[in-house]
């Protein structure tokens, strides 16, 4: 019984951690633009907080290059589990406008796993929410949970 | 015998009627912003996710220092309501926060370190209004122990009101609610990440959280106790202290530490003497 309720929490408590690999600012701020009022993510009982050590959902902006890639990769690893990794904009997904650039890696998943892909230049804020509903789904399939 | 069940009650009911003032806290804040906000049980929500992370500390001591904080934080409450002593419940709450701040020491980390230091310096502020609370409501009831205050055939906010704002103003410090949210802050823009709380993470920081709960039952003990006499004083009493404290966080800025110290202390200072000087002259 315990577990189901802990699996109910999971659920109902995503806390996003936000990180911007070098964006051009875009994706930024429209993360940001959840927590205003106007989309108020925190009605989902997400709350953005700035320590890994306290988040369950990695958003990543923004292209990752060679300089940045261990800083993600430390990020991530400081998160306890279980944990999802959301990454945000044309950037996130697959390295955007800067995917040519002498020093750019690509996309987030070149660096950890993914789990959901949020595209758009910038990505609209009620894609972000969908993207984190979306990894809420794939979360609950991974419990084996019905509603 | 009925001193244990009132002691069994209050360990389990305490936390949950603290979340659930959690959980109406957060409500009415995002009310005060215009948006809708999380469920009332988003609280619990939250602690029963911590609880089933996985656990990772950076040393023992301070999954130690999590759980005696818990431990304080319970113990205090069980000795409110069993009528014990204040100056006993005191010491009890500090043992538990010294605790909480060496955990968060323990660590290199400059955002834990930092955090730590601030709290100490928070408790600085309220732990000796705290005292001169006490020591005013035992020299109204002419004893420390709790139950004494029952006995009273009026309610304290007559004779020591200057102190209840003293105690307020504890209250806001030690439940680290803006302008006084200076060791640890959840909001969107944070300086220090988290504070005290940086290198806590799951169990432990739900323990932290569950501590809290105790925390916010305690305090708002505290306050009923200045309308002692009937049931109803009581609740509106905590109910109107509650709604201010969640009115004033929301209407201030963080401020300093040293703003925080010299008016903390000064404030507490000049008000019981005035209270004092004025319980002389009755
Ligand atoms: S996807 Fe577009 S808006 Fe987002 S960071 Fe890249 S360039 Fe900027």
């Amino acid at each position: 019984m315990l577990g189901n309720m802990i699996n109910k929490g999971r659920i109902k408590s995503p806390w996003v951690v936000h990180f911007d690999c070098g964006s051009c600012n875009g994706c930024d701020i429209e993360v940001l633009a959840c927590l205003t009022p106007i989309y108020d993510i925190e009605r989902f009982g997400i709350i953005n907080v700035g320590n890994p050590k306290h988040a369950d959902v990695l958003l990543v902006t923004g292209t990752v290059n060679q300089r940045n890639k261990h800083v993600l990769k430390n990020i991530y690893d400081q998160m306890p589990g279980p944990k999802a990794v959301i990454a945000i904009g044309a950037c996130g997904c697959s390295g955007g406008v800067f995917r040519e650039a002498y020093n750019v890696v690509g996309g987030v998943d070149q660096v950890i796993p993914v789990d959901v892909y949020v595209p758009g230049c910038p990505a609209r804020p009620e894609a972000i929410i969908d993207g984190v509903v979306a990894a809420l789904e794939k979360v609950k399939t991974l419990l084996g949970m019905t509603a | 015998m009925t001193k244990i069940i009132i002691a069994i009650l209050a360990l389990v009911l305490a936390p949950i009627a603290g979340a659930l003032i959690s959980g109406v806290d957060r409500r009415v804040t995002a009310w005060l912003q215009s948006r809708y906000g999380p469920p009332i049980l988003q609280p619990f929500y939250d602690v029963l996710k911590l609880l089933g992370k996985e656990p990772m500390v950076t040393n023992t001591w301070q999954a130690l220092c999590a759980y005696v904080y818990v431990v304080g934080a319970a113990l205090s409450v069980v000795l409110l309501f069993t009528g014990s002593d204040l100056l006993l419940i005191f010491f009890v709450l500090t043992v538990g926060a010294v605790f909480l701040v060496m955990g968060a020491l323990a660590s290199p980390s400059p955002y834990s370190q930092i955090g730590g230091q601030r709290e100490l310096l928070q408790m600085l502020a309220y732990e000796p209004l705290l005292i001169l609370v006490f020591a005013a409501i035992a020299m109204v009831t002419g004893s420390f122990k709790v139950s004494a205050v029952f006995e009273l055939s009026r309610p304290m906010l007559y004779d020591i009101p200057l102190m209840f704002i003293v105690l307020g103003y504890a209250l806001t410090i030690k439940l680290r609610k803006s302008p006084f949210d200076i060791s640890a802050c959840h909001h969107a823009h944070q300086e220090l990440v988290r504070g005290v709380y940086t290198e806590y993470s799951g169990p432990y920081l739900a323990m932290i959280e569950i501590a809290h709960w105790y925390e916010v039952i305690l305090v708002l003990g505290l306050c009923g106790l200045f309308w002692s006499t009937s049931v109803v004083g009581m609740i509106v009493l905590v109910v109107l202290t509650y709604l201010a404290e969640i009115i004033v966080d929301n209407v201030t800025a963080r401020l300093t530490w040293r703003w925080m110290l010299k008016s903390a202390v000064g404030m507490g200072v000049v008000l019981t003497i005035i209270n004092m000087l004025w319980l002389y002259a009755q």
